[in-house]
């Protein structure tokens, strides 16, 4: 062995990020969970909606038709099962296996590992957005958001949202079964409250309350007012900046590397 | 020789410059060859009661293959670690090649290849892909073509790591310590979990890399490893330095000579061997008898028992090894707690 010059602060080889996002994204694609929960699962709920013709009459007090006003609700769903499912439980899986360790004797910083999959899952999410608009506007005509600036930010805020509730799951659960099991007792109630099963309005006034605080009735209530054409009003964009930066910090602070 | 002594006092002068970059020809760097390329001084690294590393101290001279042994939950793991930078130790002072792991983390990191125990890779993951992915976190990495070859893994460039077996998992494990194109190896319960002809493989392949010019640091539980592998070997029993020296030295000075195992053809009084000035030690094992000693033991034995009329059969002779010397050691640490091992 030959001395070499290496500076005491030297950082990985450029390029090296991206070959690990390449690499997690082919992972990705032979372990599919993000596809499949978050674009095929609300792919099949459209189609489902779509068969039942009384969601094609306007919804009460609103210029959308109650099919036009379920995408935010499958847009939601998407969002909750890539970011409380697919996200934590590989990560966790990692951290068990010891891949995050194997990371940490490397000149690659292990933080690199959740940084690639919070990208990939990333990309999912927004991909399973395109498909939902793309495909509601394409084979059941409803319109495109005409508020598409209120109603990018309205997504952008539910992804940041969820993503940091996924990454505290992540942070805390020991392994990934108990990753999986928090997730999933999330993902009924936050639906819940999006109107999955029963719409937003039916719900008695003190529900109906409590729901505002919830990420994903503020999502969808975000995005409604943007498809009727209005700039989504500040509190429920508040509502998901506020579980961003909280569950976020509380993330980074209690996440263990081993 | 090799005690804790020659572990160099942390002073100024061993800390690296200010920006830690080492020149060519840095005496702290590169090490004069043969010198110490890793010094570790008066290490303390402690979990709960009992775990961990107490007090240990010790060089690693550049070139050599270094074993640590020591029981299970003795703190071989926890010295390895801490030497990579991946814990901090409570104190202590650390330096390899001129740095130190915390704080240099990833000069240290560039040139210290690790293989961890219990440690995976994602199940889907391809070998060759691995391989290529930790190629580009180092800036003069191996080719990785030519390292999977030099491995026998280039047949394997496409098999999921979740569908490898174990010996190939381990290589996998030694082409990704290497791939670095480290200075220093840290290889911790390589060969755990592999059958014999795997084992026999895979120490070939750290004669291999030795020979190479990385020197290895080796942590196993496998006296017969440590003996065949290992120039030098610390012995490391709760948390402390119990030995370090050669294997050879470690068994002589530990095991004292040879064993002598046979059935006599008639009962004779101990006192016929015990009163030899080869013999040690006798034991009764039901018909058997076991003489430990020194020098000419086997000579000295046959003769007292021809004089008083026995005849040995069934007779078995063996040198003291490395094993014998663990076991002495690790049991003298039983029998006195308090005192501390004995350090040759």
């Amino acid at each position: 062995m030959t001395a070499r010059a290496v500076p005491a602060r030297a950082r990985p080889p450029a390029g090296a990020f991206g070959k690990l996002v390449k690499v997690e994204g082919k992972l990705s694609l032979r372990a599919p969970l993000g596809i499949v929960l978050g674009i095929l699962v609300p792919v099949i709920f459209l189609v489902i909606f779509h068969a039942m013709p009384a969601l094609n009459k306007p919804a009460r007090g609103s210029t959308l038709t109650l099919f036009a006003e379920y995408i935010p609700v499958l847009i939601c769903l998407s969002l909750c099962l890539i970011a409380l499912i697919s996200l934590p439980i590989p990560l966790v899986n990692d951290r068990q296996l010891g891949v995050l360790r194997r990371f940490s004797a490397t000149p690659a910083p292990p933080s690199w590992l959740m940084a690639s999959k919070v990208l990939i899952n990333l990309a999912q999410a927004l991909l399973a957005i395109v498909i939902l608009l793309a495909g509601g506007a394409v084979f059941f005509g409803v319109h495109l958001p005409p508020q598409w600036a209120g109603f990018l930010l309205a997504a952008l805020l539910a992804i940041a949202a969820m993503f940091a509730i996924g990454l505290l799951i992540a942070a805390v659960a020991p392994s990934p079964q108990v990753a999986g099991v928090l997730g999933t007792v999330l993902v009924y109630p936050l639906l819940f409250f999006a109107g999955l099963w029963v719409p937003r309005e039916d719900l008695s006034p003190l529900w109906a309350h409590i729901g505002t605080f919830t990420p994903l009735n503020a999502a969808v209530q975000a995005m409604e007012q943007a498809m009727q054409g209005r700039f989504p009003a500040a509190e429920p964009l508040l509502v998901m900046a506020a579980y961003a930066v909280i569950f976020g910090i509380a993330a980074v602070r209690l996440f263990r590397w081993e | 020789m090799g005690t804790t002594r020659n572990a160099r006092r942390p002073g100024p002068e061993g800390r690296p410059g200010p920006e830690g970059r080492p020149g060519p020809g840095s005496k702290s760097v590169q090490g004069a060859p043969g010198g110490p390329i890793v010094t570790v001084s008066r290490l303390r690294k402690v979990y709960g009661p009992g775990a961990g590393v107490q007090d240990v101290s010790f060089c690693v001279n550049s070139g050599e293959i270094f074993g640590i042994i020591g029981p299970n939950g003795a703190g071989k793991t926890t010295t390895v670690e801490c030497v990579s930078g991946m814990r901090t130790p409570d104190s202590g002072v650390i330096s390899v090649l001129g740095l130190d792991p915390r704080a240099d983390r990833a000069a240290v990191r560039e040139r210290v290849g690790v293989q961890l125990q219990e440690s995976a890779l994602p199940p889907l993951i391809k070998v060759g892909e691995v391989v290529e992915l930790f190629a580009s976190f180092y800036r003069q990495p191996a080719d990785p073509a030519e390292l999977m070859e030099a491995l026998g893994l280039s047949s394997k460039r496409g098999t999921r790591f979740a569908r490898l077996s174990g010996g190939l998992k381990q290589r996998l494990s030694i082409a990704l310590a290497l791939i670095g194109n480290p200075q220093i190896a840290i290889l911790d319960e390589l060969t755990t979990g592999l059958d014999p002809q795997a084992r026999r493989d895979t120490w070939a392949l750290i004669e291999h890399v030795r020979d190479r010019g990385v020197t290895v640091i080796l942590v196993t539980h496998f006296m017969d490893e440590a003996e065949r592998l290992c120039d030098r070997v610390m012995l490391i029993d709760h948390g402390t330095v119990a030995a370090l020296d050669t294997p050879a030295a470690l068994a002589r000075s530990a095991g004292g000579g040879s064993y002598l195992r046979f059935v006599p053809s008639a009962p004779f009084a101990d006192e016929v061997l015990t009163r030899l000035g080869e013999v040690t030690a006798l034991d009764h094992a039901g018909q058997r008898i076991q003489v430990t000693g020194t020098g000419d033991l086997v000579a000295a034995v046959i003769r007292a028992l021809e004089a008083a009329g026995v005849e040995a059969r069934d007779v078995q002779a063996e040198s003291a090894t490395l094993d014998d010397a663990y076991v002495r050691l690790v049991h003298q640490e039983l029998r006195n707690p308090g005192q501390g091992a004995l350090r040759s």
